[in-house]
């Protein structure tokens, strides 16, 4: 993988972001779901976007991946317009993975993985060495080189995800764009893929995803988006932002935040109406 | 990490010069079989008649090194009919394989998007209705032209009705289906109404026919053909990913509506054109690519054995009718009834296996 590009280090208002939204409008119709939103993502590091439903993570997503244009506003991606850069120029700096994708039945995983090489392709160059290395590459980064001759749909979620990863991967981009990359996998898998992330951000690459879980999400990034009502309610190192009282203005919750006893990230313990008896110590005490 | 020692098995590349492609050795084999099966029944079908010829004649005539009395017969007389068949088959094959790649769903062909029925319609009004500013222009363009944009108008207007932020498979065939069935409705209408001879010749029209074909009409159906398939293997590089749903498609680069839009014109207007110069040919578009894919083994309907399928299945329909049975019945009803059992058969076996 391409690491550490310095490119992107330099925009022209000098903040230090590979990709950013400024003042970006977004909505379906006549539904405006992002309002008015500033927001950068830093290199090198794993950004999560989190808040509660319909919020507007995924549309956030997808606005900076291009797959949606803003009614207002622009997204920059390495200092430049992301709506004035070709489609496959976009493609060759930046991943995405959107939420839960389906291959055709019989698919191989090769085959799906190859896939990926497409925007350094042509119609007369259309599989290089070059090509097979990288996809070899990618195969095994994610752990799937066993898999390579299996159809897709036969494998389990986990494995699956591991393969829509590793076709990202083969883009060749060090700009990940994941949404939501746990859905639908049990707790073990979810930490198998999270850890698979955390293994592509230590080699370089800069990773933003949409999680729903916020232990996760506080566990494996550095830089944590909370978004409520098409808005940015507060950003930046989960010790920072991860706070009883940002727990109930994002998400209405009420919540204990301890220290993680296995990491040094805070811990969320909600409290909801049964099975609570620790709720409130100080009365106690 | 798990097996980073197994060296993974990526698919093998073949250069040429500059060019470079995936190699797949069956898909190229199975391919070269159809060409060669199909190019057999095509001389075959040439072949037979009032004045039989045999097989190496035939070759001999079509590479210009036969008899003048086989020329006449061959090339004058019998080519048309068995060159509209190679032709037809392949544009309803490769337009199947590209409306069912569109929609992701194997339901989607131009008989269920409504552009067979709606090229019969327009048609059917040609024959039975006379007099007034519609007819009249049926009449100026002539039947061919008329059905081939009776077909285009209504693959257009499907696509737009299903057209909503982009294009989902099952709205797409959903409402092909419904407007497929007002067509319908409108050429039973015409039919019910219209004087009993022109119903008769009609009714011949719509089961779909290779008899009488003229060169005039091949012509058009051929030319055509071929700049849409060209067309269509311009974009079908671009048209790759897009099995794997649009948003992984628009993340590699892939403009997708345009991609989709162009390719589903070339659909729509090969199917026109296959009806205009044989009628509305049931069941070869939506089998051919299925059969295709199965014989292939890919994933995914390939263009070019779909394209193939679809002309030996037609062709070899035309000669079954012609010799094997006792009475003359349009191809249609034979392409039916070969590639029906041979799609379900191909799917019990899988179901088996």
């Amino acid at each position: 993988m391409v690491a550490h590009s310095i490119t992107g280090i330099k925009t022209e208002a000098g903040d230090a972001s590979r990709l950013a939204a400024r003042g970006v409008t977004v909505g379906y119709g006549a539904r405006t779901v992002i309002d008015d939103l500033h927001v950068a993502i830093p290199p090198g590091v794993i950004t999560t976007i989190i808040g509660p439903n319909g919020c507007g993570k995924s549309t956030l997503l997808r606005t900076l991946s291009r797959l949606l244009k803003p009614a207002k506003g622009t997204v920059v991606l390495d200092g430049e317009d992301i709506a004035g850069l070709r489609t496959r120029d976009v493609a060759k700096k930046l991943g995405l993975l959107p939420q839960s994708p389906v291959a055709p039945e019989g698919l191989t995983v090769s085959d799906l993985v190859a896939r990926g090489r497409h925007p350094h392709q042509s119609w007369l160059r259309q599989w290089s060495s070059d090509d097979a290395a990288v996809v070899e590459r990618a195969l095994a980064m994610t752990g799937v080189s066993d898999l390579a001759e299996r159809p897709v749909d036969t494998l389990s979620g986990g494995q699956r995800q591991r393969v829509w990863i590793s076709l990202t991967l083969a883009q060749g981009t060090d700009l990940l764009l994941l949404d939501e990359p746990t859905t639908f996998l049990d707790l073990a898998h979810a930490i198998d893929v999270l850890d698979l992330v955390n293994d592509l951000h230590e080699s370089g690459c800069t990773v933003v995803m949409v999680l729903h879980d916020l232990n996760l999400a506080t566990r494996y990034s550095d830089n944590l988006v909370v978004m409520r009502q098409g808005s940015v309610l507060a950003q930046g190192h989960p010790r920072d932002v991860i706070t009883t009282e940002l727990l109930h203005e994002a998400f209405g919750l009420r919540a204990k935040v301890i220290d993680d006893p296995v990491g040094d990230r805070p811990l969320v313990v909600p409290i909801g109406r049964t099975h609570v008896q620790l709720a409130q110590p100080a009365t106690k005490s | 990490m798990i097996g980073t020692d197994v060296k993974p098995s990526v698919a093998p590349g073949v250069r040429l010069g500059g060019v470079s492609f995936v190699w797949r050795p069956w898909l190229a084999f199975v391919t070269c079989l159809l060409a060669a099966a199909a190019f057999l029944v095509f001389c075959l079908s040439i072949g037979v008649g009032d004045f039989p010829i045999g097989l190496p004649r035939v070759i001999a005539t079509i590479l210009g090194r036969g008899e003048h009395v086989d020329e006449f017969v061959v090339m004058d007389l019998r080519m048309p009919r068995a060159l509209a068949g190679l032709v037809v088959g392949i544009a309803l094959g490769v337009s199947g394989a590209i409306t069912q790649s569109i929609a992701r769903n194997p339901l989607a062909s131009p008989d269920t998007l409504g552009i067979t029925w709606g090229a019969g319609a327009v048609a059917v009004f040609g024959v039975t209705v006379s007099g007034g500013a519609a007819a009249a222009a049926v009449d100026s363009v002539g039947l061919s032209a008329a059905a081939l944009a009776g077909g285009l108008c209504t693959g257009l207007l499907v696509y737009f009705l299903a057209w909503r932020r982009g294009i989902d498979g099952f709205r797409l065939i959903l409402i092909g289906i419904s407007v497929s069935a007002v067509m319908e409705a409108i050429t039973t209408w015409l039919l019910a109404t219209a004087d009993i001879r022109d119903v008769a010749q009609a009714q011949a029209w719509l089961v779909g026919s290779l008899d009488n074909r003229s060169w005039d009409e091949v012509r058009v159906a051929l030319w055509g053909t071929l700049v849409l398939l060209a067309v269509v293997t311009c974009v079908a590089f671009q048209f790759k990913p897009m099995h794997l749903g649009d948003d992984i498609a628009a993340g590699l680069g892939v403009r997708y509506s345009a991609v989709r839009a162009v390719l589903l014109l070339c659909a729509v207007l090969l199917a026109g054109l296959a009806v205009s110069a044989a009628g509305p040919v049931a069941f070869v578009a939506l089998v051919a690519p299925q059969v295709a894919m199965r014989l292939a083994r890919c994933p995914t309907p390939p263009m070019t054995a779909s394209g193939l399928v679809g002309a030996l299945l037609l062709t070899g329909s035309d000669l079954v009718a012609r010799t094997a049975l006792p009475v003359s019945v349009p191809v249609g009803v034979v392409t039916a009834a070969i590639g029906g059992p041979f799609l379900v058969h191909l799917l019990v076996r899988a179901n088996r296996r």
